[in-house]
């Protein structure tokens, strides 16, 4: 697991559900072929009504057109992140996009989940209202040692929860690395 | 301490004599559930990761239903269901029920109550949100990603926290304008739509048992929706009375004890209850349907798993019955099941097909159709502005497919009071004396 992860932030409301994250007409995407995932970038965030979309002035694209890959590898989210279908589609295709951690007030429980068994990013939980503080395009950095993150734009630190029981999973990478470590299933 | 049902059968399932909220625990499986949808993306994950020889644990605890893509003529949706089937005969799976064929069912949670794979006291996973339906069985369901239903896939296991619970007591009586959907937008208004993240929300009180299966259903299917990993409500005669002649194993009914914890406890009216919805973006904008008579719809939907049982319908066609609809008015039957029975069942001598039919409304293939937007050719999709009323479960920005869209939760009653006015309409007016 990487200790620090650096980039740009892209700020987003509270219950940002799945159908924001990727809106169902795109669920049908391989997300195993290299080539024809890149749809699950291309569409990542794309259901945010464009005034919520790169908060606090809004109508920023989370992707640029044309491309699958975004320039915020970041994401500020406020309350109930995730919230709504079990689709894995939705973590998918913000890994594909370039995410590589969220930071919410809260989670939506198969949303959290998903992130973790299938280590596609790190969700994290900021301690107050992150959304209120950071600008989309602000320079993040988040440290995973002491559980802060800055805002190297703005010059402020902030003190985020630690991953509790969970950091086992992200560390081994996903589920199945995890399991196989603890003699859960064959290695 | 005593332990509520949830944590009985969770503790059960885990080789252990008792569990408490927040514990960590792998239970043993009984039934995976998979869809259209995920299904391809867990295949691509168990073989990945257990071989592409590996076998499924038990291909008798593995239930296919495709139902969300299915009448479209989107290539990558139709190439999505030739996996799944290439999967389902190359594991011999029984329980895999094929478009386009007589097994085909329709939408999964409705379906796997019909085809008896919901057993009280069992543990099932499903790669859908509104596997929480099942728990109207008085068994432990909910949703999963596709990663951990590849794990079942191939161990047969999973790893729970076990949640806290949340009870919601109702006494008296129901009126009869009321159905369980107004209970859950009630509730869901009350507590949030994170107002039960990583809890149970179980269901109890005689105006609950007194529902049919379909109505508790309803009650469970939208756990989701505030946030909840299951929601449970204790099997009774009602629930061995609809599992006769669809499975042959027995279940364990397991009861929660009165000792048992729960972080939220609240006892309800029954009788006070009034017709509710849930305004534009969020199931928890909640409102009464008097309150938004100014409302002007462009379209009714009744259908889904939320709202697309057959009970669902004999409540539209008492209000449609004899009428004419104002708006585009859309029926889709959520199974091929509840589609046969809109034939069979009658009010006034008319099948509900005929009272729909002659109400000026369409009528869809079972599927889950445009409860999630879905293709651009799904039946009832939004295309531009639209007010939607409907009986589904979700009204974040564009879920039923477009956007600008804006979609009013809302009951069959109400769904389809609304249908003769154009406007929100509280179903009082239609059934006063009737219902």
């Amino acid at each position: 697991m990487k200790k620090k992860i650096q980039g740009r932030a892209f700020v987003l409301g509270k219950n940002i559900d799945t159908d924001q994250i990727i809106p169902a007409e795109h669920l049908v995407y391989s997300l195993s072929d290299p080539e024809e995932s890149k749809n699950y970038g291309k569409f990542a965030l794309s259901g945010v009504p464009g005034k919520d979309s790169g908060l606090p002035k809004g109508n920023i694209p989370f992707v640029e057109d044309g491309q699958y890959r975004s320039q915020f590898n970041i994401i500020i989210g406020g309350s109930n992140f995730g919230c709504g279908s079990s689709r894995e589609h939705a973590p998918a295709c913000m890994e594909i996009a370039g995410v590589q951690a969220v930071v919410a007030e809260s989670y939506a429980r198969i949303f959290y989940r998903n992130s973790i068994d299938g280590g596609f990013f790190i969700p994290l939980e900021a301690k107050q209202k992150l959304t209120e503080e950071i600008q989309t395009g602000d320079e993040i950095t988040i440290d995973l040692q002491t559980y802060t993150l800055t805002n190297e734009t703005q010059k402020k630190t902030y003190s985020l929860n630690s991953l509790g029981d969970v950091i086992d999973i992200i560390e081994a990478g996903n589920i199945f690395e995890y399991a196989r470590k603890s003699g859960l299933i064959p290695s | 301490m005593g332990m509520t049902i949830t944590e009985k059968i969770l503790a059960n399932h885990a080789g252990k004599t008792s569990v408490a909220p927040g514990d960590n625990v792998w239970v043993d499986v009984d039934v995976l559930m998979t869809h259209d949808v995920c299904g391809p993306g867990t295949i691509d994950i168990f073989k990945k990761q257990f071989g592409q020889n590996a076998k499924v644990w038990d291909p008798e605890k593995v239930v296919i239903l495709p139902d969300h893509f299915i009448f479209t003529a989107d290539p990558h949706a139709n190439r999505n269901i030739e996996i799944i089937r290439a999967f389902a005969k190359e594991q011999k799976l029984p329980y895999y029920y094929d478009v386009g064929t007589e097994n085909y069912k329709g939408v999964c949670h409705i379906a796997l109550a019909q085809e008896g794979h919901n057993r009280p006291g069992e543990v099932l996973f499903g790669t859908d949100s509104h596997t929480c339906t099942s728990g109207a069985f008085g068994m432990f369901s909910t949703g999963i990603g596709n990663t951990d239903a590849a794990f079942i896939l191939g161990t047969g296991k999973l790893w729970v926290k076990v949640p806290e619970a949340m009870r919601f007591e109702w006494t008296g009586t129901f009126p009869p304008y009321i159905m369980a959907k107004d209970i859950l937008l009630h509730v869901i208004g009350d507590i949030g739509c994170d107002g039960a993240t990583y809890r149970t929300m179980e269901w109890a009180g005689d105006a609950v048992y007194r529902f049919s299966m379909e109505e508790r259903m309803t009650l469970c299917n939208m756990a989701i929706e505030a946030g909840g990993k299951n929601a449970v409500i204790e099997a009774d005669d009602t629930t061995f009375d609809y599992l006769k002649g669809r499975t042959d194993k027995q279940g364990t009914v397991h009861h929660s004890d009165a000792d048992a914890k729960y972080c939220f406890n609240k006892t309800y009216k029954a009788d006070e209850l009034e017709p509710v919805v849930a305004k534009p973006h969020s199931p928890d904008n909640r409102a009464l349907a008097r309150e938004c008579k100014d409302v002007k719809l462009d379209r009714s939907y009744i259908g889904s798993c939320t709202g697309g049982k057959i009970t669902d319908f004999i409540a539209a066609a008492e209000i449609l019955n004899g009428e004419k609809v104002k708006i585009d008015t859309y029926i889709v039957p959520a199974t091929v099941d509840v589609e046969q029975d809109l034939h069979k069942e009658t009010i006034d001598g008319k099948t509900l097909a005929q009272i729909f039919e002659d109400a000026g409304a369409r009528i869809g293939e079972p599927s889950c159709a445009a409860c999630l937007g879905g293709p651009k050719d799904t039946f009832g999709r939004t295309h531009g502005t639209e007010v939607v009323i409907s009986t589904t479960n979700r009204n974040f920005p564009g879920r039923m497919g477009s956007k600008e869209a804006a979609v009013y939760l809302a009951s069959p009653y109400t769904a389809a009071a609304s249908a003769l006015t154009g406007f929100v309409t509280d179903p009082r007016e239609f059934i006063p004396a009737r219902v």
